[in-house]
């Protein structure tokens, strides 16, 4: 099975292919932000070096969130309109557990943190079991001070820290001591083949036009919208989109 | 036998759509998910709003433009997209997915922008016939454009502030009409009569550039003034007078430009193109005009839609104009001013 996987949730860019649980390209960039520009130009060149062409392609995994709005924006686009235009799977992992799978001890603690500014993060808690991450608290947008509340009764444990953590290292130093594992260096960046290497084993999305970003928070306007015509607020979105046909 | 099929995407602002257009001209299928429901509720476009409705969108627009029109891929030549002016995060997801398509079946990749689409709207009536002027007047843009041949666009002049179709939804808002405000309006319009008098602004500058935002004010203040002394306006009234301050601007520099250089057609573009005060004003002063010929975008057709993204992808593809993968959305992107001494 040819995988290709994306992961650009963040401001690493990172993406590799695989075959049958082979690695044959990976790369992880975080040179720049200009992922709309470089993502295709790289998928192009593995595939060229690799001599496949794209209908060689068997399923496309990629992190769909949470991560920044528009990197989540890219590669899920990129992902979507690839499986949809092949035919092929689709499969989404969490930005976060992808993150998660550059811890690989069993029974391990594994806090993936995104910085979501003004002392807010995108998290989750999971834990390795047999080799793979399995959610324990869910994914969230929430701040450092209910993050740790919720963490505190793992504070005997070991936590594993990977991920841009260092607005928060100090108030999970404060809840874990010395189990306090704070990854370092590559293992706090995102690597596509692992997320390829965990996609191949998981169900693809039923329906791939449907499949769109985790984003793990509204708009600021869809927020306050919500908050004052609460009978409406689970509308689903697409309900707002009219689609017609424009001929002359 | 191959008969030069473009698929096109556009999603540069509020509409997500696909379109399947044969040799620039012929309209196979032109699907268009508009968001307007979605960004009523805020009372304006909501960029972050938009892309995350174009995401959703994006394939459904595929698939049905390709059943519609009864293609496959092998009979696809090529794919254009609106790489920009518009919404950077909205223009992304059309160019992510075109280059995705491009890619996948081995496709050229064609850049369009925005107003060119608008303008080449007007080629699903006739052939574009050069030089000609155009006007495209938008909720984004209103902008005078000098085409002495075809695929060359050189800016005349433009908005220096607001757009005519911006200055109608913020005076709509005024009226209590929600966004997009220029159809109300324009009907009201219909109703009323100039009686407020409002600026006409730049009307006797010696330039092609526009202003609304005067218009604007003088408009909000004339009824906010009237809301504190309890009087009651005329709203038709107000809408007659706010759309003749910007039809006489709009048609006086646009006449002026064509005594100064005679073109064989003017062609009248962009969402507010649909507006009947300005269409109705144009053709009986263009009538006045010999040698030439006014060619008014398609009513369905005005608003942003993919259809004319082909057209204009067209006339670039015959001409071996091509992006690589490295594609990215420009939101600021602007045709080449025509200089000075050439005005
Ligand atoms: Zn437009």
């Amino acid at each position: 099975m040819k995988v290709l996987a994306i992961d650009s949730s963040n401001q690493p860019l990172s993406v590799a292919l695989l075959d049958d649980q082979k690695i044959l390209f990976t790369t992880t960039m975080t040179a720049h932000r200009k992922h709309a520009r470089y993502l295709l130009p790289i998928i192009q060149d593995m595939f060229k070096k690799s001599s496949l062409t794209p209908q060689d392609l068997d399923r496309v995994v990629v992190a769909d969130g949470p991560g920044s709005f528009t990197g989540l924006r890219i590669a899920v686009t990129t992902a979507k309109t690839l499986a949809f235009t092949l035919h092929i799977d689709l499969v989404g992992v969490s930005s976060l557990l992808d993150l998660a799978l550059n811890v690989q001890n069993e029974g391990a603690l594994v806090n993936p943190i995104f910085d979501a500014r003004n002392q807010n993060l995108f998290t989750g808690l999971y834990q390795i079991k047999n080799g793979i991450p399995q959610s324990i608290i869910p994914d969230q947008h929430v701040s450092i001070d209910d993050w740790t509340e919720k963490l505190s009764k793992y504070k005997n444990q070991f936590l594993y820290v990977v991920g841009n953590a260092d607005h928060f290292k100090s108030n999970l130093k404060h809840v874990f001591s010395d189990h306090l594992i704070v990854s370092k260096g590559i293992n706090n960046l995102p690597q596509a083949a692992n997320l390829g290497l965990f996609g191949e084993n998981k169900t693809p999305v039923s329906d791939v036009n449907k499949f769109v970003p985790n984003y793990l928070r509204l708009t600021k306007a869809e927020f306050d919208w919500k908050q004052q015509h609460p009978k409406a607020a689970n509308k689903d979105d697409q309900s707002y989109v009219n689609e017609y046909t424009a001929k002359i | 036998m191959k008969q030069n099929l473009i698929m096109s995407f556009e999603s540069s602002c509020d509409e997500t759509s696909v379109a399947i257009i044969k040799n620039g001209n012929k309209i196979l299928s032109n699907v268009v998910a508009t968001q307007i429901k979605s960004h009523q509720r805020f009372g304006g476009v909501v960029p972050e709003v938009a892309s995350r409705h174009h995401i959703e969108e994006i394939t459904f627009c595929i698939r049905d433009a390709m059943k519609q029109a009864n293609v496959t891929y092998d009979d696809l030549d090529a794919v254009a997209v609106t790489y920009g002016p518009g919404l950077v995060g909205a223009l992304l997801i059309g160019v992510t997915a075109a280059k995705t398509v491009a890619w996948a079946h081995h496709l050229p990749l064609i850049p369009v922008n925005h107003l060119a689409g608008h303008i080449y709207a007007a080629r699903f009536i006739k052939p574009i016939v050069f030089p000609a002027l155009a006007l495209v007047v938008s909720g984004g843009h209103t902008e005078l454009v000098w085409m002495p041949k075809e695929g060359e666009f050189k800016i005349m002049g433009e908005t220096r502030d607001d757009a005519a179709g911006e200055a109608y939804d913020k005076i709509g808002r005024v009226l209590g009409i929600n966004y997009p405000a220029g159809p109300d309006v324009d009907k009201m319009a219909a109703k009323g009569h100039d009686t407020f008098h409002f600026p006409r602004a730049m009307d006797n500058d010696d330039n092609y550039d526009f202003s609304f935002s005067g218009l604007k004010s003088a408009f909000i203040n004339t009824v906010h003034h009237a809301h504190q002394v309890h009087k009651k306006l005329n709203h038709d009234d107000l809408a007659t007078s706010f759309q003749d301050a910007v039809i006489d601007v709009l048609v006086d520099k646009t006449m002026r430009a064509l005594k100064k250089h005679p073109v064989k057609q003017l062609i009248l573009a962009g969402g507010v193109a649909a507006n009947h005060g300005l269409r109705s004003r144009l053709e009986k002063q263009v009538d006045q005009l010999s040698g030439t010929e006014l060619i008014k975008a398609p009513l369905k057709l005005c608003g942003d839609n993919a259809a004319m993204i082909g057209a204009a992808g067209y006339i670039f593809y015959k001409e071996g104009i091509k992006a690589d993968a490295s594609l990215n959305a420009d939101p600021g992107l602007e045709f080449d001013w025509l200089p000075n001494e050439a005005k």
